[in-house]
């Protein structure tokens, strides 16, 4: 780990504009070839819990980008002076308090959204995501660049999340961030594609459905994308 | 040669150092914050016993409360009187609203301990409403509700809450779906107390039979739905004595 610092330290010497190419890449990597999600196989836990609901999804996707964009800044500021040894604890700590902070304010300032949020809070303390951007690229690099990888990964996260629970909710209830947009599926007053005999599929708000949703995305994106595709 | 960073010296010190400073961080945080937070929780109680009543501002499918500022006169407008059941004992108490059921049940455990059993009767177009908060098991945590009844015990009004129901499942006991299927259903079958079943596959998803103690349950939410139905038996139970006495 010391060897890392040293190195990026020599390599860094040169003044850096703000946002050089490199820089960039850092935000835009993760969205598409190399998607914490779809190509590391990150953060599958919450993606398959929290994407029956398109709000949930999008709600988790801020939670997560507030967290691991400050998280991100906050090891980098300290990763001269964490103890190696105990660095996996130190993150922890780092991500726990920030949640623990967020969610206060937010029962103080904001209830509503608070009691939204409450079920997250566990979820984005053991997201691995945000474990292992601390952990691969907050510890061996500055603020800045640690503060776009973190924006560039939940960013990544964020798209996935709610491609999933948009297709999850419109396949699932019929409807987009609460609203009906297939027609009324009451039995005896149905209207729209009910109407015509469609039923809701009942299925894709279980979590194997999520699984399947994700693995479909994933092959749409390997087999598009030509850097993913591999030899044999 | 060895880092400074990597001595255990270094690393004991700096596990106290973090421990202090993110322990006092977070007090300081929880106790400047609790004053505004109890409020809040204060303020959402009197909405819930509204909503159950049916003084809210929903609009077509959405579950709107009551607004912050308007709802300290409204609970005193339609709230006519708040009792506590103890036993045999009932007193009147304009902070009953107040009682933590979590902490009543959990005192309950204890056979020495009474159990303290809240009750709001209101008044809303000339219709007696018997306002009672109770308190489950979900699948993940806790489920409470307030349930609005006449003095048969037939349900005016509800509203469920949750403390982390999966979103787009369970939680979806919060959804005017759920919650208006009970009104007007009967908690008592043929004169004894049966609760209010939710159940799959029921015969009547249209929810035009109220007598059937049945509503429809929610695809995939088993668990959160049998709570509920738990929640609704165990707890409304305890409040039959006082509903015989006013017949």
């Amino acid at each position: 780990m010391a060897e890392v610092v040293e190195q990026e330290k020599v390599a860094k010497a040169p003044k850096e504009p703000l946002f050089s190419k490199k820089n960039r890449k850092l935000v835009t990597d993760p969205l598409t070839d190399n998607n914490p999600i779809t190509i590391q196989v990150l953060g599958i836990c919450s993606a398959l819990a929290i994407t029956a609901e398109l709000k949930a999804s999008i709600v988790m996707a801020i939670a997560v980008l507030f967290v691991l964009g400050v998280g991100n800044v906050v090891i980098s500021l300290m990763r001269n002076i964490i103890p190696s040894k105990i660095r996996i604890i130190v993150q922890l700590v780092v991500v726990a308090t920030l949640v623990i902070i967020v969610d206060l304010v937010l029962k103080a300032f904001a209830y509503e959204l608070s009691k939204t949020l409450s079920v997250f809070v566990g979820l984005i303390i053991t997201n691995c995501i945000i474990m292992g951007r601390f952990e691969a690229f907050a510890l061996a690099n500055g603020p800045w660049k640690a503060f776009l990888d973190g924006i560039g990964n939940s960013f990544g996260y964020g798209v996935i999340l709610i491609i999933v629970g948009f297709f999850r909710e419109l396949l699932g209830s019929g409807t987009l961030l609460g609203f009906p947009v297939l027609g009324n599926p009451i039995a005896g007053e149905k209207t729209g594609l009910y109407a015509l005999g469609y039923e809701n599929n009942g299925f894709m708000l279980l979590a194997p459905m999520a699984l399947i949703v994700l693995g479909i995305v994933i092959w749409i994106q390997r087999s598009r994308n030509e850097a993913l595709i591999e030899e044999n | 040669m060895e880092k400074r960073t990597d001595k255990n010296s270094y690393t004991i010190l700096f596990a106290i150092g973090m421990v202090i400073v993110v322990g006092s961080l977070l007090a300081y945080a929880a106790s400047a914050l609790k004053g505004k937070i109890d409020e809040n929780k204060r303020i959402e109680k009197q909405q819930n016993i509204l909503y159950a009543m049916g003084v809210n501002e929903n609009e077509e499918a959405s579950v709107e409360f009551v607004s912050k500022d308007k709802v300290e006169n409204e609970f005193s407008k339609y709230v006519k009187k708040q009792l506590v059941i103890q036993g045999d004992k009932i007193t009147e108490d304009d902070k009953a609203y107040l009682i933590d059921v979590k902490k009543e049940k959990t005192l309950a455990k204890e056979d020495s301990y009474q159990r303290r059993l809240p009750l709001f009767i209101g008044d809303k177009e000339g219709l007696t409403f018997y306002v009672v908060p109770i308190r489950g098991k979900g699948l993940w945590d806790a489920i409470w509700a307030y349930v609005a009844l006449d003095k048969d015990m037939v349900v005016l009004g509800v509203y469920f809450d949750h403390a982390g129901e999966t979103p787009g499942l369970g939680a979806n006991i919060k959804q005017r779906f759920f919650m208006d299927d009970f009104i007007g259903e009967h908690v008592f079958s043929n004169g004894s107390f049966k609760g209010i079943n939710v159940v799959k596959g029921n015969a009547d998803p249209l929810n035009k039979d109220k007598t059937d103690n049945e509503v429809d349950a929610i695809t995939g939410s088993t668990i959160t739905g049998d709570g509920v139905t738990a929640m609704l038996r165990s707890e409304l139970k305890l409040y039959v004595p006082y509903f015989k006495t006013l017949k």
